[in-house]
């Protein structure tokens, strides 16, 4: 087990290196050549880094709601934060004068807690939420259908304070003072334009983006993401990851819509349940995540086999069933989720859970009609309570730094 | 800020303890601009008999015709105070003595002392040295100087009031007079908060106490008043009180703060609002604290008006955007008038904090870049 996680994370790093030099190739035809390393992933590039990169072991994830009129206001900062969003992936200081260069008598222009760190493979990723296209900056008819808000499932207690927001960013990085060091300079910058909504912290991936990386595990105990999107299957990625030209409007093209969902887990009571009721629950094994039709992890489920008993062996409200691409239309998802803690919730309860992440191409066709059986039929569903939600329209990336997030959107 | 039944009260001690006119000193009244121009005061109306002067000593004489407590002002752009006269009560007359130089000016009366006031347009003509950008500086330091002696003298008057309550045993009283008393504190925070030893014993809450240290001032009464309700026992707490008010005020009225200085006690009166009043910290037994957030801001916003001048020469755009920030605040906060006071903390919603909060980062930003701009480098 350990073994393979080393071999799966140094083969990340390549792979990292890989693309990055990809993307630092198109940089110099522009003379705007970077030095790229393993810790170190490439801003620009025709898609937006922080989707499809393996996933970083951290996260600080930020929605904002943008608490100015003035259309001119939130194109400046969106600027500012692009500006120092560019620096930061780079390992730099967040403005050209940094933690300790500018005056004396100035606020300095980073807030120096990153010094000295290396980049950690920070991503910085933006997405618009469907609350910004309302009518303060004539973004109407810009909203793409498919950033409509989500239904309300069977069994949410959402927070409201805790959902929505009109702007988010994923900050990911292989060491979390990194991720927070990057949220916290672009709302520092933001102040007046933009305000936090709400925000939530990250460890322990649970999610593999790459087939380099083995499955990790959930706070349950058990793998989670076997079935995942990988960023090698290319043309996957195409059909369910990526939007297409004639999708929706032309400034998504190339991007992504992501879903956050916080998932609180009742991590007590689970911990009292049986290792067979936990097993059912899921429809894998907690070993080895087999499907409980199965010997290993890949082995694709068999959701027809009945067991002595005329039962399925994977249960018809199993987790593994009821969010099986084959159950559901061929859909598939791009997860890239992290567990989280919040310490305990004064009751002594771990103040614990799952902070879902999805991208995928269209959450209509996508995330919805999953989240929708798995709300209804879950067995789940007892150990869990979703108390977060979000939806944000992902643009493409960038490709040269007089390009800005948001540029499509607003010009 | 204060309620019709305490405006009598305040009026009689100003009565009695006039307030020192806030302009350029009475011993040289007679010198410059000659006659007074008269003002009849009225709930509804503000007549200044003349609408330019001369550049120079400019002596206003107010008449309150008026059935309420009024106050009249002075201001330069960006309602920078040249001069107030406060607790104007019904029926008397008082004196502003003012120096002003050759610009545009309002004049204000303010019946029920609140609000913006009933304005007119006032124009001051006249050749007046050139100031250097080191002068705009020197005459903002002495601004603010006259700002912090005006508000030193309703502190030491409102804070007697208070006290007075509190020894009389009449606890609605002091409860009304606690809010009132400490607008006048915490509009010149950093000021008092330059005097290290000082404002704690004046100011400091009990989460503030180390163990076993003695507590006293403005929050140990503020425990008495609403929580133990009874303050039988807190006159010698109120006699420490009022005797550390005068003492501090004693020593602000001859400290002068440095134009640096200055923005950044600006700046840290907009921290006080975004740490201990949002969360409702500082009064946490009369939830009071919108009280001491508007004083707060108040304060932050005279410190910036004194330097105005420097900072129109430095960076316009960002004095209009302090403008705008400034009055943004103030209309958040207004929502939540009650009366001539505020609603208490704790019955504000946490969207209406949020707000609240929110409007204070984006004034505090901007604000946060002035000192190095006053530093002039």
């Amino acid at each position: 087990m350990q073994r393979r996680k080393v071999i799966g994370l140094a083969g990340a790093g390549v792979v990292g290196a890989a693309t990055a030099g990809a993307v630092a190739w198109r940089s110099t035809a522009n003379g705007e050549a970077a030095q790229e390393s393993a810790d170190r992933i490439a801003f620009y590039g025709e898609r937006q880094a922080g989707i499809i990169t393996p996933a970083q072991d951290r996260l600080h994830f930020v929605a904002f709601d943008v608490i100015t009129k003035d259309k001119a206001a939130l194109v400046d900062m969106l600027q500012s934060w692009t500006a120092a969003a560019a620096r930061m992936t780079q390992g730099k200081e967040a403005g050209a004068l940094g933690a300790v260069g500018g005056l004396p008598e100035a606020p300095p222009e980073d807030t120096g807690e990153a010094l000295g760190l290396p980049p950690a493979d920070l991503t910085l990723t933006i997405g618009f939420g469907p609350s910004l296209f309302d009518s303060r900056f004539g973004l109407r008819d810009k909203k793409p259908a498919a950033l409509a808000d989500l239904p309300k499932f069977p069994g949410d207690t959402l927070d409201p304070a805790l959902s929505g927001g009109d702007l988010c960013v994923q900050a990911c990085a292989n060491d979390p003072q990194v991720a927070v060091h990057a949220i916290r300079n672009l709302a520092r910058i933001g102040m007046g334009v933009v305000s936090v909504r709400w925000s939530q912290l990250g460890f322990g991936r649970t999610s593999s983006t790459s087939t380099t990386q083995a499955t990790p595990r959930n706070l349950f105990g058990f793998k989670d993401g076997t079935a995942n999107l990988k960023a090698e299957e290319t043309s996957l990625l195409d059909d369910h990851l990526w939007v297409r030209a004639g999708d929706g409007p032309d400034w998504m093209t190339g991007g992504s819509y992501l879903v956050t969902r916080k998932i609180r887990m009742l991590v007590e009571p689970w911990d009292r349940t049986s290792l067979l009721e936990q097993e059912t629950i899921f429809g894998r094994n907690k070993g080895e995540g087999a499907p409980l039709t199965g010997r290993s992890e890949f082995d694709e489920p068999d959701f027809a086999v009945r067991g002595d008993d005329g039962e399925p062996v994977i249960a018809t409200n199993a987790h593994v069933r009821l969010a099986h691409p084959t159950q559901n239309g061929g859909a598939r998802l791009l997860r890239r989720g992290y567990n989280f803690v919040d310490g305990s919730d004064g009751l002594g309860r771990l103040d614990a859970g799952l902070f879902f992440i999805a991208y995928q191409r269209d959450p209509r066709r996508q995330f919805v009609p999953v989240q929708m059986r798995l709300a209804r039929q879950d067995e789940l569903n007892e150990y869990i309570r979703h108390v977060s939600s979000g939806l944000f329209a992902c643009p493409p990336g960038l490709l040269a730094a007089d390009d800005f997030w948001g540029r499509s959107l607003f010009t | 800020m204060r309620t019709p039944r305490l405006l009598a009260l305040v009026a009689a001690a100003a009565a009695t303890v006039p307030l020192a006119a806030c302009g350029g000193g009475n011993d040289d009244a007679a010198s410059g601009a000659g006659d007074k121009i008269t003002v009849d005061a009225s709930d509804t109306e503000c007549k200044v008999a003349a609408s330019e002067s001369d550049a120079g000593t400019v002596t206003f004489a107010i008449a309150n015709k008026g059935n309420k407590v009024t106050e009249f002002y002075v201001y330069a752009p960006g309602d920078r105070v040249m001069g107030e006269v406060e607790n104007i009560a019904p029926g008397l007359s008082r004196e502003l003595i003012v120096e002003l130089a050759s610009g545009t000016y309002e004049t204000a009366c303010k019946p029920g002392m609140i609000g913006k006031g009933i304005r007119n347009a006032f124009q001051v003509s006249g050749s007046a040295p050139a100031l250097t950008e080191d002068a705009k500086l020197a005459q903002a330091t002495k601004d603010y100087q006259r700002y912090v002696k005006s508000q030193t003298g309703a502190l030491i008057e409102q804070t007697t009031a208070f006290v007075t309550a509190v020894k009389a045993g009449d606890v609605e009283k002091a409860k009304t007079l606690f809010p009132i008393a400490r607008t006048y504190w915490e509009r010149i925070e950093p000021v008092a908060e330059s005097f290290g030893d000082l404002d704690p014993k004046i100011d400091a809450r009990e989460a503030d106490l180390e163990a076993g240290q003695e507590w006293t001032g403005f929050h140990k009464i503020e425990k008495d008043l609403w929580v133990a309700k009874d303050v039988s026992k807190s006159g010698p707490t109120a006699d420490q009180l009022l005797a550390d008010v005068k003492t501090i005020v004693d020593k602000a009225n001859t400290v002068t703060l440095s134009p640096v200085q200055l923005a950044n006690g600006s700046k840290g009166l907009l921290d006080e609002v975004a740490t201990g009043k949002i969360t409702g910290e500082e009064d946490t037994f009369s939830h009071t604290d919108l009280w001491d957030f508007a004083a707060n801001v108040e304060g932050s916003q005279a410190a910036i008006a004194a330097l105005r001048p420097a900072l129109e020469e430095k960076d316009a755009a960002l004095v209009k955007t302090l403008d705008e920030r400034f009055a943004a605040v103030e209309a958040a906060l207004e929502k939540h008038r009650d009366g001539d006071g505020w609603k208490l903390h704790n019955t504000l919603s946490q969207a209406d904090l949020k707000t609240l909060s929110d409007e204070i980062n984006a004034l505090s930003e901007p604000i946060s870049k002035v000192a190095a701009l006053v530093a002039g480098k």
